[in-house]
This record gives C-alpha cells, sequence and structure tokens, in this order.
C-alpha cells in the first residue's frame, strides 16, 4: 500500500461555530501549493473513531488536528503526544491518543504523533467562525506549515515545534485584540 | 403538535442525586435521582441538551441543500439524517418513486450505516462493559483495554466498521459530508472495480458478523441473571416493517406492539405520524417525550430500536440473521435492557446480509438515478421521511414554500422516542444499585451501562480537545450538595470536596 508519509488527521463540525477550525484548516493547508506541502495526506471527519487507527499505518509522522475549549490550547497549540488509553466518558469519540493505542495493539507500532489544538470560542449548531477563532486559525496555519517543514527529508530529526507562537495581529477587521482571552 | 404536562412535582421529603456529565461547551447530559423518605430511588431524570436547535438550523435552506446539511447535525448517523431528509423531500415534491437505481444504493448505503453503526457501538461502547465487568477498572472498559486483551475480537470490530465505512464511501461519494443521496434518488453508481472490491470482503464481514452474534450470546448464556434482569421493565415497542410484517429498515409502515407482543397499531402510514405520536415536554429537561395518542402520556411510552425491532417484525427477510432472531426470541418478550446489545448484533448480521444481497444487483452499475419532478407542482409541498437509524426510528419532516426554501419542519431523532425509556432504565438500575448513602464509581458504572445500551447520542454533536468529565453530585432537599464525586476523561474517579 503507497501512502503518503505524512498525513494530518482534523477533525469537526463545520457547521458547530468554532468546532469548524480543524476542518477549516485542511481547507487552508489545501490552497498551499504542492511543493509548500510535501508527502502529505489531508483528512478530515466529524471525529476520530476506531478505524482511523488503521489511517496510521505506514505513516512517518501524523498531526491531528482539533478545536480545543476556551482556555486550554493558549490560541493554539502545538505538542508531541504518545499512545494511551484516554477515553472519553460516555462519548463515541476517541481521543488522539487512545487512536495511537489502538493502532498499536492492532498494526504493531504508531508512527510518532503531534496534536494541534486550535481554541475556539462558540460552538453552537449553526454559528458561523468566531473572529477570535479565525485569528487562532492563523496561528494554527503558521504551526502546521512549520510542523511539515519539520518532517521534511532534509530537516533535522523530528521535533518539538515550539509550542506556543508569538501572537501575531488578528486580521484586518477582527474585533479582538489579540491580547484577548475568550470569555471562559 | 406539542403538549406541555403538568411538571411532576418532587415527592415530599426527598433528595436528589445528581448525576452530570459536563460533555462538551455548548450541551450537557445530567442525571438526577429523586429519593423518597426511605432513601430508594424513586424518580430519574435523564437531562440531554444536544438536541437544540436542530429546526432553526434547518429552516430557511433551500430544499436541496437540506440532505447535505442534516449531516452535520450527528456526528455518529450522517447518512440516516442524509436518506431520512432525501426522502421526505421525495415526497415534498411529489415525486411517487425514484427510479430502482435510486433505490438500491440508497438502501446499500443505510445498511453500510446500520452496520458501520452497529459495530462501532458494541465494539466500542459496549463490549467492554460486557467482556470485564461493569466493575473492571474504568481504564480497561474500552476499545483498547478489548485489543489488549482480546486483539482478535478488537481487529473484527474496527474492520468491520471499516467495511461498513467504504459501503458509505462508495455509495455517498466521499468518506464524510457526503453528496450521494439527492431529491429524487442519487448521484452516482459503483463502478465495476468498486462492487468488485467490496464483494471480495462479504465472506468474512459476514463470518464475524455471525461469531459477534454469537459472542453476545455466550455472554448471555454465563450470565442470564444478570442480563435477563439487569434494567429490565415493560415497554410498547414501534418501528416501521414492511406490508405484511417482515423487518425492513429503510422504508415501511408504523407499527406498534405492547408489552406482551400484541399488535396494537399497525400499517400506518408514515405521513400520518402526527396522528399517532404526540411530544410531551417536561420542563426539566430540553428533549420531548413522545408518546402513543391512543394510550396517552403515562401508558404510550414506547422503545425504539434494535430491541423494539427484532420483536416487532414478524422475521428478519434474511436466513442467517432469522435464524439468530428465533434463538433470541426463544423466552418470549423481551424487556431487559442489555438485550437491546444481542438484537443489535443480530441486526449487524442483518445488514450485512442485505449488502450482500445488493451488490449481486447489476442495478448498482448503471440505470436512471433520479426521478423527474412531476409537471404539476404540488399545492402544498410537504413530506415526511422515515428510516430506521440505527438507535431507532427517525423521523424529517418539511414544509417547502413557494420561495423554495424550507418553511418549517420537525424532526424526531430516535434518542428522543427512548428518552422516557431510558429514564426508566435508570430508575430501576439506581433502585437495586444505590446503597441509600453516597454516589458510589459500581452506582455510576451501572447507570453509564443502562444508558449505554440505548447508545444515545449524548455527545456527537462536538468534541472539541478539553472535554469536562463526569461529573457527580449528590444534593440534599435543601439544595445543599452533600456529596460530589468527578470521573476524569482518563477514567480516574475522584471525591471532590463539598
Amino acid at each position: 500500500m503507497s501512502r503518503a508519509a505524512l498525513l494530518v488527521l482534523a477533525v469537526g463540525n463545520p457547521s458547530r461555530g468554532d468546532d469548524a477550525l480543524g476542518p477549516l484548516l485542511i481547507e487552508r493547508l489545501q490552497q498551499l501549493s504542492l511543493s509548500a506541502l510535501g508527502d502529505v495526506e489531508l483528512l478530515t471527519d466529524f471525529q476520530l473513531q476506531i478505524e482511523h487507527a488503521l489511517d496510521l499505518e505506514g505513516r512517518k509522522a501524523v498531526l491531528f488536528v482539533d478545536a480545543a475549549r476556551p482556555g486550554t490550547a493558549c490560541g493554539a497549540t502545538l505538542t508531541p503526544i504518545h499512545a494511551a488509553p484516554c477515553m472519553l466518558p460516555a462519548s463515541h469519540a476517541l481521543s488522539p491518543q487512545a487512536v495511537l493505542q489502538v493502532a498499536t495493539q492492532l498494526v504493531g507500532r504508531a508512527p510518532p504523533a503531534w496534536q494541534l489544538a486550535i481554541e475556539g470560542a462558540q460552538f453552537a449548531l449553526g454559528e458561523g467562525l468566531s473572529p477570535v477563532a479565525e485569528h487562532h486559525l492563523t496561528l494554527a496555519l503558521a504551526l502546521a506549515q512549520q510542523w511539515l517543514e519539520s518532517q521534511r527529508p532534509s530537516a533535522a530529526s523530528p521535533r518539538p515545534v515550539s509550542a506556543t507562537p508569538v501572537p501575531a495581529q488578528p486580521p484586518v477587521g477582527a474585533a479582538i485584540p489579540p491580547a484577548t482571552r475568550p470569555h471562559h | 403538535m406539542s403538549t406541555t404536562t403538568t411538571p411532576e412535582a418532587p415527592p415530599p421529603s426527598t433528595r436528589r442525586v445528581v448525576i452530570d456529565p459536563v460533555s462538551r461547551v455548548e450541551g450537557h447530559g445530567k442525571v438526577t435521582l429523586l429519593l423518597d423518605e426511605h432513601n430508594r430511588v424513586q424518580q430519574a431524570r435523564l437531562h440531554i441538551v444536544e438536541f437544540r436547535g436542530f429546526e432553526s438550523f434547518i429552516v430557511g435552506r433551500p430544499y436541496w441543500e437540506v440532505p447535505v446539511m442534516v449531516q452535520r447535525l450527528c456526528g455518529i448517523c450522517p447518512v440516516s439524517h442524509h436518506l431520512a431528509a432525501s426522502k421526505a423531500i421525495d415526497v415534498a415534491l411529489g415525486i411517487a418513486s425514484i427510479p430502482r437505481t435510486a433505490e438500491v444504493m440508497r438502501r446499500l448505503m443505510h445498511y453500510g450505516q446500520i452496520m458501520q453503526s452497529h459495530a462501532l457501538h458494541f465494539f466500542h461502547l459496549s463490549s467492554p462493559d460486557l467482556l470485564f465487568g461493569f466493575d473492571s477498572e474504568v481504564t480497561q472498559r474500552n476499545i483498547v483495554g478489548v485489543a489488549a486483551a482480546h486483539p482478535d475480537i478488537a481487529r473484527q470490530g474496527v474492520l468491520l466498521r471499516k467495511f461498513g465505512q467504504e459501503v458509505i464511501r462508495l455509495t455517498a461519494g466521499k468518506r464524510v459530508h457526503g453528496t450521494g443521496s439527492v431529491p429524487g434518488g442519487v448521484n452516482r453508481h459503483l463502478t465495476p472495480a468498486e462492487r468488485a472490491e467490496l464483494a471480495a470482503q462479504v465472506p468474512q464481514m459476514l463470518s464475524w458478523c455471525e461469531q459477534a452474534v454469537d459472542l453476545v450470546a455466550a455472554l448471555h448464556a454465563q450470565n442470564p441473571a444478570l442480563y435477563d434482569h439487569f434494567g429490565s421493565f415493560r415497554s410498547n415497542w414501534m418501528s416501521i416493517v414492511r406490508p405484511g410484517g417482515d423487518m425492513d429498515l429503510y422504508e415501511g409502515e408504523l407499527r406498534v406492539r405492547d408489552a406482551d407482543g400484541r399488535i396494537l397499531q399497525d400499517g400506518t402510514n408514515v405521513q400520518d405520524y402526527l396522528g399517532l405520536i404526540e411530544e410531551a415536554t417536561e420542563p426539566w429537561s430540553y428533549m420531548k417525550f413522545p408518546y402513543l395518542r391512543a394510550l396517552g402520556r403515562d401508558a404510550g411510552w414506547y422503545r425504539v430500536g434494535p430491541l423494539a425491532r427484532v420483536q416487532n417484525c414478524e422475521r428478519i427477510p434474511s436466513p442467517r440473521a432469522e435464524a439468530q432472531r428465533q434463538r433470541f426470541l426463544a423466552h418470549g418478550p423481551v424487556h431487559a435492557t442489555l438485550a437491546y446489545h444481542w438484537a443489535r448484533m443480530v441486526e449487524m448480521l442483518h445488514a450485512m446480509e442485505v449488502i450482500a444481497e445488493l451488490l449481486q444487483d447489476d442495478a448498482v452499475l448503471g440505470g436512471e438515478l433520479t426521478a423527474p419532478l412531476p409537471l404539476q407542482r404540488p399545492a402544498r409541498r410537504e413530506g415526511v421521511g422515515v428510516i430506521e437509524a440505527p438507535r431507532g426510528t427517525l423521523f424529517h419532516h418539511y414544509v417547502i414554500g413557494d420561495d423554495d426554501l424550507v418553511s418549517w419542519c420537525n424532526l424526531i431523532v430516535s434518542t428522543t422516542h427512548n428518552n422516557q425509556a431510558m429514564n426508566e432504565a435508570v430508575r430501576s438500575v439506581a433502585r437495586e444499585y444505590f446503597d441509600g448513602r453516597a454516589v458510589t464509581e459500581g452506582l455510576l458504572n451501572h447507570i453509564e451501562v443502562a444508558i449505554r445500551a440505548y447508545d444515545p447520542c449524548l455527545s456527537c454533536a462536538t468534541h472539541a480537545l478539553g472535554s469536562m468529565p463526569l461529573e457527580v453530585n449528590l444534593v440534599a432537599t435543601d439544595g445543599q450538595v452533600q456529596d460530589a464525586v468527578l470521573r476524569h476523561g482518563d477514567g480516574r474517579f475522584e471525591r471532590v470536596p463539598t
């Protein structure tokens, strides 16, 4: 089976306000040139499920992308993660760590993985992206590009990308200044 | 359409035990146990707020967008909404029948959804409880634990679900947010290579589905007292069946049986569902309480889903599943909550048999995809689409205005049909396992198992990182929190100072 060496797997519901951050990041990446992306497959889904463990097979590295609750991601945060039996109570979804754990037990190994958490503010059905989430999406895109660059064959050995970026200016027209924290 | 019942006042001298899973950013579920003066559970209230805003999300959209947009209502069964909406729009547009190819492709998509959803529920959510025991280490009671202790079973679960997802991808056109079903039909065929790819996996999938039924039957045989007794209560049952009574999860007429198996209503056209069902509201819950008009609020509530369907039909029209159904029904009407798991696996086997049959139909490879719109536009464009989703009967009801926008809609999802039943299940289990003093981890485990059997969509809408843990509070009649515990996302159970 021939697969792209890198996988970016983003989850979220495009119609649930800032839960769309994951799929929107994939859209932004798709707008970049192939040379900027490298040997990467971009996937989106509503939520992580057990079969996503099979998507990890044969990858050199994986980046999980998801929206995060207010106050949990400092805008956008990129961190290395490891397999763990981390399950959400009363939920159909798996955590990225649990997907890695399932992959380890089903196919023998899980690739090195990172999690890009993008902080959102509102998640109601039918809402659009909030201004603060739009700003965080810009931060996250920069982190995702750094991660892709770090995974190139010519790059040094894989390493965690800077966890918290220097806050950028909000996009023109954004009502919320960069230092403002979303309401908790 | 809806009525508001008089709020049932808490009995005097009661205190409340509140079990509060704070699931996500917007909505959360909560269980409140009302105790009597002898510290016995008198009432149980399961609060679910996930279903707010469905109608306002849909009203005002062009009708042709609706089958695609409604998939975003649920991250677990988007295909069920996709197809129910398509069927409702067909009726509203006056399309009396769709081409055979469209019917076959939609059915294939639907049974793929049934299969993958049932596989997810059993192998990911339920088998850990059943294989390890309700009071086993919570960090083990998940698919990761199953993969460690029973790698073959876990692998089968993952690959069964993967197969169902492939059926959906190839019929809907995409892995998520598919567009395969459109008003009047579908927009694609399978290629010969795609059909061959799926057909090649059929024998293995059928074998694994049959093994899954045998597994849950064996678990029942090991502890029949538990499986027959846990969360058992009498109820009515509702589902669609074919005219004559055969199981059909895609199309049919509404049938209702009582707790003794007697048919109460039969052959009800789904377009007339509002004559059969009324929805009550309660001030403590966002989710409505449907009931049969003829029997009233107190006696007319019912259960839907696998346990209803396997008992409501006369037979399952596929041989392996029907043989398993007969084994399941050997002891007469089944009321036990845990029997949902056995019935669910019988249905998964049936879904796989149907998929195998549909893949042999050359209509999947060619033929008309859509029906033409009628020459005469209906005076009133209104339609109901009903489908048996994995968790139970799903209603979509739309009115389309002259501007082609949806002007009114009503959705009744499976979890709503089972609302009263889940309250009854929690009450039954809590009555047995609450020690009258504190919320223990054991009690929480048992309540979770009872709710999980119905596979409710408690937190399907969104799943952002940083979800809150499960919170359990014990509250006295004066509102004082006397006990509070947390279940964290990693399974830790923590008692919180009050």
